[in-house]
């Protein structure tokens, strides 16, 4: 049996949280109850780590099982990698019926005939999400099981969810085989990158509490007031603009939990507009990149104006990054065709 | 009353009682604090400043998160005449000391202590180093 195998596996396990190995590792089904129970899982990981290794090795495991346990891992911690969002597009409006055997077929064989060299393992997941693993190799070297890309690809949506690792180049070769095997036309890249992978999946089912123009705003009476009455000796007197800074940030971002992305990028290439005496720039577009980041930017966003720190309402361009589903911008000069500033992909 | 900034909305003028005492909030770590404090005490009628004005600067116990000029506000406090006292809201201990010294502050100005009054409170509370 390949020490790799062994050795991958033991890393994989390094990566768990302590209390999470028992559980992941009867999920996986690889090892029996019996060995199981012969692994003391209150001892330092390493030590877990070696015992399980050594378990995997009595049972000859190979790569394809190796892998199951790693598509596990990620299924559990999406979020330890970033996420890029692709839409494809059909040319026909027939829906065909999907058929997992066929996808999954076509896929490997589309790949595996472009580059021999490379793992491929599928995984279905709750809530119709198929995952699928790619471990890259070149013509001459087998492939990197550190180094893995990952598919996410609702059957039932045009959009899938791709983590690529280090080896960018191999991006187009992966689109060319997921839409050969969907069936879709073509497949383009959406801007749209997070860590959490149930917040792109958010933004881009609708499944945020998405909030819509009403010409009777909700009855601000109905909101608990707690604060204000418990002290009656206290008096606001910006009590009006305080409501008014709530009623628009309520209007901007809705009620529920907002998705959890990480940055909101902003491409300018807009003139410079300054002083008329200072003769700099005024040629060309002046170029700059404006980033916003945040461990979960769009509450931050949403705290801005009720904290003073901003003027409500918010710019239209940062809230409007979930209904565009966009979170990178380019912003170029207004002309004199198109009123507003041009905000194009 | 608690505001956000000067002047107060026309609204509420016949509601409000007399005022004794105005405390400008400066938080160190917002230079937008002090901007604002810098508008709304042209707002203020000149009356106020014979020692019924101070500034509290809060948040000096996050030195590092500085982001006002200092000077600024000492010269603010030379040119209005007024006191410049500084807290740290985060710990609860200074909160309520600072909270005793403004209500007593507020005594002297509402003329609940006898014998004392805000402008001579006040001139008690410059720094011998502005004379």
């Amino acid at each position: 049996m390949d020490e790799t195998v062994a050795e991958y596996i033991r890393r994989i396990i390094l990566k768990i949280p302590r209390d999470e190995i028992k559980t992941m590792l009867k999920k996986w089904g690889f090892l029996s109850e019996i060995q199981l129970q012969t692994v003391n899982f209150c001892q330092v990981k390493e030590n877990i780590s070696r015992d399980v290794a050594q378990l995997c090795e009595e049972n000859s495991a190979d790569i394809k099982q190796a892998a199951v346990l790693d598509i596990i891992y990620n299924q559990t911690h999406p979020n330890k990698r970033v996420w890029s969002v692709y839409q494809m597009n059909k040319a026909g409006e027939e829906m065909e019926f999907f058929d997992l055997r066929y996808f999954k077929n076509k896929f490997k064989r589309r790949l595996q005939s472009a580059l021999k060299n490379v793992t491929i393992n599928f995984k279905e997941h709750e809530d119709n999400a198929i995952w699928i693993r790619i471990a890259w190799g070149t013509p001459y070297k087998k492939p990197n099981q550190y180094k893995t890309s990952y598919v996410v690809y609702h059957s039932q949506t045009p959009y899938v969810f791709i983590s690529a690792s280090v080896f960018k180049s191999n991006l187009p070769l992966l689109c060319q085989a997921l839409i050969a095997a969907s069936n879709y036309h073509d497949i383009s890249e959406m801007e749209l990158r997070s860590h959490s992978l149930n917040s792109l999946k958010d933004i881009v089912f609708k499944r945020y509490s998405q909030n819509f123009q009403t010409y009777y705003p909700r009855p601000l009476q109905e909101r608990p007031v707690a604060q204000e009455s418990a002290d009656l000796r206290i008096i606001q007197e910006n009590r009006n603009e305080k409501e008014r800074i709530e009623r628009l940030n309520w209007e901007a971002f809705g009620d529920g939990p907002l998705p959890k992305i990480e940055f909101a990028q902003y491409k300018l290439e807009t003139m410079f507009k300054s002083n008329p005496k200072l003769d700099v720039l005024d040629k060309e577009p002046f170029r700059c990149l404006v980033k916003f980041s945040s461990p979960h930017l769009l509450e931050s966003l949403k705290s801005l104006a009720p904290a003073g720190m901003a003027d409500a309402p918010l710019s239209t361009l940062l809230t409007c990054i979930p209904q565009k589903a966009r979170n990178y911008f380019r912003i170029r000069e207004r002309t004199a065709l198109l009123p507003g500033s041009f905000v194009s992909p | 009353h608690l505001a956000t900034s000067l002047p107060l909305p026309s609204e509420r003028d016949h509601l409000r009682p007399r005022i004794d005492l105005i405390v400008f909030l400066i938080d160190i770590k917002s230079k937008y604090s002090l901007k604002n404090t810098e508008v709304s005490v042209h707002h203020v009628d000149a009356s106020f400043f014979l020692g019924k004005v101070c500034f509290l600067v809060t948040g000096v116990g996050r030195v590092n998160y500085c982001n006002v000029d200092m000077n600024a506000i000492w010269k603010m406090g030379e040119v209005f005449c007024s006191p410049v006292l500084f807290c740290e809201l985060e710990l609860e201990g200074v909160q309520v000391t600072t909270a005793q010294r403004l209500l007593q502050m507020l005594q002297i100005c509402a003329g609940y202590v006898p014998g004392v009054s805000s402008l001579s409170f006040g001139s008690l509370m410059r720094r011998p180093a502005d004379d």
